[in-house]
Protein backbone atom coordinates (compact mmCIF):
# COMPACT_ATOMS: atom_id res chain seq x y z
CA UNK A 1 0.00 0.00 0.00
CA UNK A 2 2.81 2.35 0.89
CA UNK A 3 4.48 1.62 -2.40
CA UNK A 4 1.28 2.44 -4.17
CA UNK A 5 1.07 5.84 -2.50
CA UNK A 6 4.73 6.46 -3.24
CA UNK A 7 4.00 5.70 -6.84
CA UNK A 8 1.06 8.12 -6.85
CA UNK A 9 3.17 10.88 -5.29
CA UNK A 10 6.05 10.32 -7.69
CA UNK A 11 3.80 10.38 -10.71
CA UNK A 12 1.47 13.07 -9.36
CA UNK A 13 2.05 15.28 -12.40
CA UNK A 14 0.60 12.69 -14.72
CA UNK A 15 -2.33 11.82 -12.46
CA UNK A 16 -3.22 15.45 -11.83
CA UNK A 17 -3.15 15.95 -15.58
CA UNK A 18 -5.42 12.97 -16.05
CA UNK A 19 -7.83 14.18 -13.41
CA UNK A 20 -8.13 17.71 -14.82
CA UNK A 21 -8.45 16.39 -18.35
CA UNK A 22 -11.27 14.06 -17.34
CA UNK A 23 -13.07 16.92 -15.63
CA UNK A 24 -12.74 18.99 -18.80
CA UNK A 25 -14.02 16.21 -21.06
CA UNK A 26 -16.98 15.61 -18.76
CA UNK A 27 -17.80 19.31 -19.05
CA UNK A 28 -17.60 19.14 -22.84
CA UNK A 29 -19.98 16.21 -22.99
CA UNK A 30 -22.39 17.69 -20.50
CA UNK A 31 -22.40 20.98 -22.32
CA UNK A 32 -23.10 19.27 -25.60
CA UNK A 33 -25.87 16.94 -24.62
CA UNK A 34 -27.53 17.95 -21.41
CA UNK A 35 -28.62 21.04 -19.70
CA UNK A 36 -25.73 22.50 -17.86
CA UNK A 37 -25.23 22.18 -14.14
CA UNK A 38 -26.79 24.83 -11.97
CA UNK A 39 -23.54 26.41 -10.84
CA UNK A 40 -22.61 27.26 -14.38
CA UNK A 41 -25.90 29.04 -14.86
CA UNK A 42 -25.11 31.08 -11.79
CA UNK A 43 -21.75 32.11 -13.19
CA UNK A 44 -23.47 32.90 -16.44
CA UNK A 45 -24.85 35.98 -14.68
CA UNK A 46 -21.34 37.17 -13.94
CA UNK A 47 -19.98 36.54 -17.40
CA UNK A 48 -23.19 37.93 -18.84
CA UNK A 49 -22.75 41.29 -17.19
CA UNK A 50 -19.09 41.24 -18.18
CA UNK A 51 -20.07 40.62 -21.80
CA UNK A 52 -22.64 43.39 -21.81
CA UNK A 53 -19.98 45.80 -20.57
CA UNK A 54 -17.74 44.85 -23.47
CA UNK A 55 -20.68 45.07 -25.82
CA UNK A 56 -21.67 48.51 -24.59
CA UNK A 57 -18.24 49.69 -25.68
CA UNK A 58 -18.01 47.85 -28.96
CA UNK A 59 -21.54 48.69 -30.08
CA UNK A 60 -20.47 52.28 -30.68
CA UNK A 61 -18.54 51.09 -33.67
CA UNK A 62 -21.62 49.65 -35.32
CA UNK A 63 -24.16 52.28 -34.27
CA UNK A 64 -24.60 53.63 -37.78
CA UNK A 65 -25.33 50.22 -39.18
CA UNK A 66 -27.69 49.27 -36.36
CA UNK A 67 -29.59 52.53 -36.66
CA UNK A 68 -29.92 52.05 -40.35
CA UNK A 69 -31.34 48.58 -39.94
CA UNK A 70 -33.76 49.62 -37.22
CA UNK A 71 -35.07 52.53 -39.22
CA UNK A 72 -35.49 50.29 -42.23
CA UNK A 73 -37.49 47.90 -40.15
CA UNK A 74 -39.55 50.71 -38.68
CA UNK A 75 -40.40 51.85 -42.15
CA UNK A 76 -41.44 48.37 -43.17
CA UNK A 77 -43.60 47.88 -40.09
CA UNK A 78 -45.22 51.26 -40.57
CA UNK A 79 -46.09 50.41 -44.11
CA UNK A 80 -47.68 47.19 -42.91
CA UNK A 81 -49.65 48.90 -40.21
CA UNK A 82 -53.34 49.08 -40.91
CA UNK A 83 -53.50 52.73 -39.95
CA UNK A 84 -51.70 53.66 -43.13
CA UNK A 85 -53.73 51.53 -45.45
CA UNK A 86 -56.62 52.53 -47.54
CA UNK A 87 -59.72 50.39 -47.24
CA UNK A 88 -60.28 48.62 -50.51
CA UNK A 89 -63.92 47.77 -50.18
CA UNK A 90 -66.80 48.65 -48.00
CA UNK A 91 -67.56 45.19 -46.73
CA UNK A 92 -66.66 44.70 -43.13
CA UNK A 93 -65.13 41.52 -41.80
CA UNK A 94 -65.62 41.08 -38.12
CA UNK A 95 -63.08 38.87 -36.50
CA UNK A 96 -64.20 37.62 -33.17
CA UNK A 97 -61.57 36.90 -30.59
CA UNK A 98 -62.87 33.39 -30.39
CA UNK A 99 -61.98 32.73 -34.01
CA UNK A 100 -58.44 34.09 -34.11
CA UNK A 101 -56.26 34.17 -31.08
CA UNK A 102 -52.70 35.24 -30.91
CA UNK A 103 -50.28 32.36 -31.30
CA UNK A 104 -46.89 34.05 -31.12
CA UNK A 105 -45.40 36.80 -29.04
CA UNK A 106 -42.10 38.53 -29.76
CA UNK A 107 -39.58 39.72 -27.22
CA UNK A 108 -36.92 42.04 -28.54
CA UNK A 109 -33.40 41.53 -27.21
CA UNK A 110 -29.97 42.95 -27.73
CA UNK A 111 -27.20 40.63 -28.90
CA UNK A 112 -24.28 41.12 -26.53
CA UNK A 113 -22.07 38.37 -27.89
CA UNK A 114 -21.94 36.76 -31.27
CA UNK A 115 -19.49 34.70 -33.26
CA UNK A 116 -19.34 33.32 -36.78
CA UNK A 117 -15.76 32.09 -36.96
CA UNK A 118 -16.09 28.80 -35.07
CA UNK A 119 -17.53 25.46 -36.06
CA UNK A 120 -20.13 25.84 -33.31
CA UNK A 121 -21.32 29.37 -32.83
CA UNK A 122 -23.39 30.81 -30.01
CA UNK A 123 -24.99 34.16 -29.34
CA UNK A 124 -25.77 35.74 -25.98
CA UNK A 125 -28.87 37.90 -25.53
CA UNK A 126 -29.55 40.41 -22.78
CA UNK A 127 -32.98 38.97 -21.92
CA UNK A 128 -33.61 35.95 -19.74
CA UNK A 129 -36.20 34.04 -17.73
CA UNK A 130 -37.28 37.29 -16.07
CA UNK A 131 -38.61 38.40 -19.44
CA UNK A 132 -40.27 35.05 -20.02
CA UNK A 133 -37.66 33.47 -22.25
CA UNK A 134 -37.42 29.70 -22.12
CA UNK A 135 -35.27 26.99 -23.60
CA UNK A 136 -36.01 25.97 -27.22
CA UNK A 137 -37.65 29.24 -28.23
CA UNK A 138 -36.78 30.48 -31.70
CA UNK A 139 -34.68 33.60 -32.32
CA UNK A 140 -35.02 35.73 -35.45
CA UNK A 141 -34.05 39.14 -36.74
CA UNK A 142 -35.92 41.30 -39.18
CA UNK A 143 -34.00 39.54 -41.96
CA UNK A 144 -34.52 35.93 -40.93
CA UNK A 145 -33.85 33.01 -38.66
CA UNK A 146 -30.91 33.19 -36.22
CA UNK A 147 -31.13 30.18 -33.92
CA UNK A 148 -32.73 28.52 -30.92
CA UNK A 149 -32.43 29.36 -27.22
CA UNK A 150 -30.06 26.95 -25.50
CA UNK A 151 -29.77 28.14 -21.90
CA UNK A 152 -31.53 30.77 -19.87
CA UNK A 153 -30.38 32.54 -16.75
CA UNK A 154 -32.27 35.25 -14.92
CA UNK A 155 -31.26 38.14 -17.18
CA UNK A 156 -29.38 36.53 -20.04
CA UNK A 157 -29.86 33.72 -22.48
CA UNK A 158 -27.56 31.91 -24.86
CA UNK A 159 -28.59 30.93 -28.35
CA UNK A 160 -27.41 28.02 -30.45
CA UNK A 161 -26.83 29.76 -33.75
CA UNK A 162 -27.94 28.24 -37.04
CA UNK A 163 -24.14 28.15 -37.58
CA UNK A 164 -23.72 25.10 -35.35
CA UNK A 165 -23.08 21.47 -36.16
CA UNK A 166 -26.16 20.31 -34.22
CA UNK A 167 -28.50 22.95 -35.59
CA UNK A 168 -31.32 21.61 -37.75
CA UNK A 169 -34.06 23.99 -38.84
CA UNK A 170 -37.17 22.54 -40.43
CA UNK A 171 -37.62 24.49 -43.67
CA UNK A 172 -39.50 24.49 -46.93
CA UNK A 173 -39.18 25.96 -50.39
CA UNK A 174 -41.65 28.78 -50.57
CA UNK A 175 -43.01 28.25 -54.06
CA UNK A 176 -43.88 24.54 -53.78
CA UNK A 177 -43.84 23.87 -50.04
CA UNK A 178 -41.31 21.04 -50.36
CA UNK A 179 -40.11 20.13 -46.91
CA UNK A 180 -36.41 19.96 -46.02
CA UNK A 181 -33.91 20.71 -43.29
CA UNK A 182 -31.39 23.54 -43.15
CA UNK A 183 -27.99 22.67 -41.70
CA UNK A 184 -24.58 24.34 -41.67
CA UNK A 185 -21.50 22.45 -42.83
CA UNK A 186 -18.91 24.84 -41.48
CA UNK A 187 -16.72 27.21 -43.44
CA UNK A 188 -18.30 30.33 -44.85
CA UNK A 189 -20.91 31.73 -42.49
CA UNK A 190 -22.95 33.13 -45.35
CA UNK A 191 -23.84 29.76 -46.86
CA UNK A 192 -25.76 26.79 -45.47
CA UNK A 193 -27.20 23.59 -46.87
CA UNK A 194 -30.75 22.49 -47.49
CA UNK A 195 -31.11 18.72 -47.36
CA UNK A 196 -33.90 16.18 -47.88
CA UNK A 197 -35.38 17.77 -51.00
CA UNK A 198 -36.19 14.91 -53.45
CA UNK A 199 -34.82 15.18 -56.99
CA UNK A 200 -38.17 15.26 -58.78
CA UNK A 201 -38.81 18.75 -57.45
CA UNK A 202 -37.97 21.52 -59.93
CA UNK A 203 -35.57 24.06 -58.52
CA UNK A 204 -34.36 27.43 -59.74
CA UNK A 205 -31.45 29.42 -58.35
CA UNK A 206 -32.92 32.17 -56.22
CA UNK A 207 -35.81 30.11 -54.80
CA UNK A 208 -36.75 31.34 -51.36
CA UNK A 209 -36.33 29.02 -48.37
CA UNK A 210 -38.55 29.72 -45.36
CA UNK A 211 -39.37 28.03 -42.07
CA UNK A 212 -41.93 25.27 -42.28
CA UNK A 213 -43.86 25.99 -39.12
CA UNK A 214 -43.72 22.31 -38.18
CA UNK A 215 -41.50 22.91 -35.18
CA UNK A 216 -42.87 24.83 -32.26
CA UNK A 217 -39.87 27.16 -32.24
CA UNK A 218 -40.65 29.13 -35.39
CA UNK A 219 -43.88 30.24 -37.02
CA UNK A 220 -44.37 29.39 -40.65
CA UNK A 221 -42.87 31.63 -43.30
CA UNK A 222 -39.87 33.19 -41.57
CA UNK A 223 -37.16 33.89 -44.13
CA UNK A 224 -34.04 31.70 -44.00
CA UNK A 225 -32.27 32.28 -47.30
CA UNK A 226 -32.19 31.80 -51.04
CA UNK A 227 -31.01 28.85 -53.11
CA UNK A 228 -27.64 29.81 -54.55
CA UNK A 229 -26.54 26.49 -56.04
CA UNK A 230 -27.83 22.94 -56.36
CA UNK A 231 -26.69 19.63 -57.77
CA UNK A 232 -27.59 15.96 -57.74
CA UNK A 233 -24.85 13.57 -56.70
CA UNK A 234 -24.73 10.36 -58.71
CA UNK A 235 -27.17 7.77 -57.43
CA UNK A 236 -28.61 10.13 -54.87
CA UNK A 237 -32.33 10.65 -54.43
CA UNK A 238 -31.92 14.04 -52.87
CA UNK A 239 -30.50 17.33 -54.04
CA UNK A 240 -27.39 18.85 -52.55
CA UNK A 241 -28.53 22.44 -52.20
CA UNK A 242 -26.46 25.40 -51.09
CA UNK A 243 -28.40 28.33 -49.74
CA UNK A 244 -27.24 31.85 -49.00
CA UNK A 245 -28.54 33.01 -45.65
CA UNK A 246 -30.63 36.13 -45.79
CA UNK A 247 -29.27 37.26 -42.42
CA UNK A 248 -25.76 38.60 -42.20
CA UNK A 249 -24.77 36.76 -39.05
CA UNK A 250 -21.71 38.85 -38.55
CA UNK A 251 -23.64 42.07 -38.01
CA UNK A 252 -26.57 41.09 -35.81
CA UNK A 253 -27.17 43.62 -33.07
CA UNK A 254 -30.84 43.14 -32.22
CA UNK A 255 -32.96 40.01 -32.31
CA UNK A 256 -36.47 38.85 -31.47
CA UNK A 257 -37.24 35.82 -29.35
CA UNK A 258 -40.43 34.03 -30.36
CA UNK A 259 -42.77 32.83 -27.68
CA UNK A 260 -45.21 30.24 -28.91
CA UNK A 261 -48.28 30.58 -26.74
CA UNK A 262 -49.69 27.27 -27.95
CA UNK A 263 -46.41 25.39 -27.48
CA UNK A 264 -47.53 23.55 -24.35
CA UNK A 265 -50.64 22.32 -26.06
CA UNK A 266 -48.76 21.14 -29.15
CA UNK A 267 -46.05 19.46 -27.09
CA UNK A 268 -48.69 17.71 -25.04
CA UNK A 269 -50.25 16.36 -28.22
CA UNK A 270 -46.94 15.31 -29.73
CA UNK A 271 -45.94 13.52 -26.58
CA UNK A 272 -48.54 10.87 -27.25
CA UNK A 273 -47.29 10.15 -30.76
CA UNK A 274 -44.95 7.15 -30.64
CA UNK A 275 -41.47 7.99 -31.84
CA UNK A 276 -40.32 5.55 -34.48
CA UNK B 1 8.10 36.38 -5.29
CA UNK B 2 4.80 38.20 -4.73
CA UNK B 3 5.76 40.40 -7.62
CA UNK B 4 6.05 37.42 -9.98
CA UNK B 5 2.73 35.95 -8.86
CA UNK B 6 0.78 39.16 -9.22
CA UNK B 7 2.40 39.91 -12.56
CA UNK B 8 1.28 36.53 -13.88
CA UNK B 9 -2.25 36.92 -12.54
CA UNK B 10 -2.54 40.34 -14.18
CA UNK B 11 -1.20 38.91 -17.42
CA UNK B 12 -3.80 36.14 -17.29
CA UNK B 13 -6.69 38.58 -16.76
CA UNK B 14 -5.46 40.84 -19.52
CA UNK B 15 -5.01 37.99 -22.01
CA UNK B 16 -8.45 36.51 -21.33
CA UNK B 17 -10.14 39.89 -21.81
CA UNK B 18 -8.10 40.57 -24.94
CA UNK B 19 -9.00 37.14 -26.33
CA UNK B 20 -12.72 37.48 -25.73
CA UNK B 21 -13.14 41.14 -26.54
CA UNK B 22 -10.89 41.42 -29.57
CA UNK B 23 -9.54 38.19 -31.02
CA UNK B 24 -12.78 36.20 -30.91
CA UNK B 25 -14.35 38.83 -33.15
CA UNK B 26 -11.83 38.42 -35.92
CA UNK B 27 -13.60 37.01 -38.93
CA UNK B 28 -11.77 35.82 -42.01
CA UNK B 29 -13.84 33.41 -44.06
CA UNK B 30 -14.80 31.26 -41.10
CA UNK B 31 -11.42 29.61 -40.89
CA UNK B 32 -9.04 31.73 -38.89
CA UNK B 33 -9.43 32.18 -35.18
CA UNK B 34 -6.21 32.98 -33.32
CA UNK B 35 -5.92 31.98 -29.67
CA UNK B 36 -3.31 34.22 -28.18
CA UNK B 37 -4.34 33.78 -24.54
CA UNK B 38 -2.12 30.69 -24.27
CA UNK B 39 0.81 33.09 -24.10
CA UNK B 40 0.10 32.96 -20.37
CA UNK B 41 1.12 29.30 -20.16
CA UNK B 42 4.15 29.92 -22.37
CA UNK B 43 5.44 32.73 -20.17
CA UNK B 44 5.02 31.07 -16.77
CA UNK B 45 8.43 31.02 -15.08
CA UNK B 46 10.58 27.88 -15.32
CA UNK B 47 10.45 27.49 -11.54
CA UNK B 48 6.64 27.10 -11.50
CA UNK B 49 5.75 23.90 -9.62
CA UNK B 50 4.19 21.35 -11.94
CA UNK B 51 0.90 21.12 -10.07
CA UNK B 52 0.54 24.90 -10.22
CA UNK B 53 1.26 24.80 -13.93
CA UNK B 54 -1.60 22.36 -14.52
CA UNK B 55 -4.02 24.14 -12.20
CA UNK B 56 -3.39 27.58 -13.66
CA UNK B 57 -3.83 26.19 -17.17
CA UNK B 58 -7.08 24.63 -15.99
CA UNK B 59 -8.43 27.93 -14.69
CA UNK B 60 -7.18 29.84 -17.71
CA UNK B 61 -9.10 27.50 -20.02
CA UNK B 62 -12.14 27.52 -17.78
CA UNK B 63 -12.37 31.30 -17.78
CA UNK B 64 -12.16 31.49 -21.57
CA UNK B 65 -14.72 28.68 -21.81
CA UNK B 66 -17.23 30.34 -19.53
CA UNK B 67 -17.19 33.57 -21.48
CA UNK B 68 -17.32 32.01 -24.93
CA UNK B 69 -19.93 29.40 -23.98
CA UNK B 70 -17.81 26.44 -25.04
CA UNK B 71 -17.55 24.72 -21.70
CA UNK B 72 -14.64 22.30 -21.34
CA UNK B 73 -13.06 22.67 -24.76
CA UNK B 74 -10.45 25.28 -23.95
CA UNK B 75 -9.94 23.75 -20.52
CA UNK B 76 -9.04 20.37 -21.99
CA UNK B 77 -6.72 21.90 -24.59
CA UNK B 78 -4.94 24.14 -22.08
CA UNK B 79 -4.40 21.34 -19.58
CA UNK B 80 -2.96 19.16 -22.31
CA UNK B 81 -0.68 21.95 -23.42
CA UNK B 82 0.53 22.54 -19.85
CA UNK B 83 1.16 18.82 -19.51
CA UNK B 84 3.40 18.93 -22.57
CA UNK B 85 5.36 21.99 -21.45
CA UNK B 86 8.02 20.41 -19.17
CA UNK B 87 8.74 17.75 -21.78
CA UNK B 88 9.10 20.32 -24.55
CA UNK B 89 11.43 22.46 -22.46
CA UNK B 90 13.65 19.44 -21.77
CA UNK B 91 13.57 18.50 -25.42
CA UNK B 92 14.76 21.81 -26.87
CA UNK B 93 16.98 23.21 -24.12
CA UNK B 94 20.56 22.31 -23.54
CA UNK B 95 21.62 22.26 -19.93
CA UNK B 96 23.68 25.42 -19.85
CA UNK B 97 20.80 27.64 -20.96
CA UNK B 98 18.89 26.61 -17.92
CA UNK B 99 19.88 29.12 -15.29
CA UNK B 100 17.98 30.49 -12.35
CA UNK B 101 16.18 33.76 -13.01
CA UNK B 102 15.74 33.13 -16.71
CA UNK B 103 12.26 33.34 -18.19
CA UNK B 104 11.01 31.61 -21.36
CA UNK B 105 11.10 34.66 -23.61
CA UNK B 106 12.84 35.77 -26.79
CA UNK B 107 14.85 38.19 -24.68
CA UNK B 108 16.41 35.53 -22.47
CA UNK B 109 16.70 32.53 -24.75
CA UNK B 110 16.71 33.88 -28.28
CA UNK B 111 14.32 33.89 -31.19
CA UNK B 112 15.04 30.38 -32.41
CA UNK B 113 14.49 28.82 -29.02
CA UNK B 114 11.24 30.68 -28.43
CA UNK B 115 9.95 29.94 -31.90
CA UNK B 116 10.30 26.17 -31.60
CA UNK B 117 9.09 26.22 -27.99
CA UNK B 118 5.97 28.19 -28.91
CA UNK B 119 5.26 26.28 -32.12
CA UNK B 120 5.25 22.84 -30.49
CA UNK B 121 3.01 24.00 -27.66
CA UNK B 122 0.63 25.90 -29.95
CA UNK B 123 0.22 22.72 -32.00
CA UNK B 124 -0.39 20.76 -28.78
CA UNK B 125 -3.10 23.26 -27.89
CA UNK B 126 -4.83 23.78 -31.24
CA UNK B 127 -5.21 20.15 -32.31
CA UNK B 128 -7.21 19.02 -29.25
CA UNK B 129 -9.09 22.31 -29.23
CA UNK B 130 -10.42 22.14 -32.77
CA UNK B 131 -11.17 18.44 -32.73
CA UNK B 132 -13.03 18.74 -29.44
CA UNK B 133 -15.03 21.59 -30.87
CA UNK B 134 -16.09 19.59 -33.92
CA UNK B 135 -16.31 16.43 -31.77
CA UNK B 136 -16.03 14.06 -34.72
CA UNK B 137 -13.63 13.11 -37.48
CA UNK B 138 -16.23 13.67 -40.17
CA UNK B 139 -14.81 16.91 -41.46
CA UNK B 140 -11.22 15.80 -40.90
CA UNK B 141 -9.44 17.75 -43.62
CA UNK B 142 -11.52 20.85 -43.21
CA UNK B 143 -10.65 20.82 -39.52
CA UNK B 144 -6.96 20.29 -40.32
CA UNK B 145 -7.06 23.31 -42.60
CA UNK B 146 -8.61 25.43 -39.86
CA UNK B 147 -6.00 24.19 -37.39
CA UNK B 148 -3.15 25.01 -39.77
CA UNK B 149 -4.36 28.50 -40.56
CA UNK B 150 -5.08 29.31 -36.93
CA UNK B 151 -1.64 28.06 -35.87
CA UNK B 152 0.00 30.45 -38.32
CA UNK B 153 -2.08 33.33 -37.07
CA UNK B 154 -1.54 32.51 -33.38
CA UNK B 155 2.22 32.16 -33.88
CA UNK B 156 2.30 35.50 -35.65
CA UNK B 157 0.58 37.19 -32.72
CA UNK B 158 2.77 35.47 -30.14
CA UNK B 159 5.96 36.57 -31.88
CA UNK B 160 4.56 40.05 -32.36
CA UNK B 161 3.80 40.31 -28.65
CA UNK B 162 7.39 39.30 -27.92
CA UNK B 163 8.67 42.02 -30.23
CA UNK B 164 6.45 44.67 -28.66
CA UNK B 165 7.52 43.84 -25.10
CA UNK B 166 11.16 43.33 -26.10
CA UNK B 167 13.60 45.13 -23.88
CA UNK B 168 17.30 44.57 -24.44
CA UNK B 169 19.24 43.03 -21.60
CA UNK B 170 20.92 45.41 -19.20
Amino acid sequence: MKNFFDFLVRQYFFFLFLLLEVIAIIMVVQNNYYQRAAFINATNETTGSFLSTINSISQYFSLVDANHKLSEENARLLSESRKFRKANDTRVYISHDTVYSQEYEFVSAKVIKNSTNKRNNYLTLDKGSKQGIEKDMGVITSTGVVGIIKDVSLNFSSVTSILHKDSKISAKIKKNSQLGTVIWGGGDYQYGELIDIPTHVKLVIGDTVITSGYSTSFPEGIMIGKVSDFKIDKGDNFYTITIKFNTDFNSISYAYVIKNIMKKEIDQLNKDIPND
Amino acid sequence: MINVVSRNILRMIFLVIFQVAVLDNIQVGGYINPYMYILFILLLPFETPKWLLLLSAFFLGLSVDMVSDTLGIHTAACVFMAFCRPGVINLISSRQEYEIGISPTVRDLGFKWFFSYALILVVAHHIPLFFLEVFSFHEFFQTLLRIGLSIIFTMFLLLLSQLITYRPKK
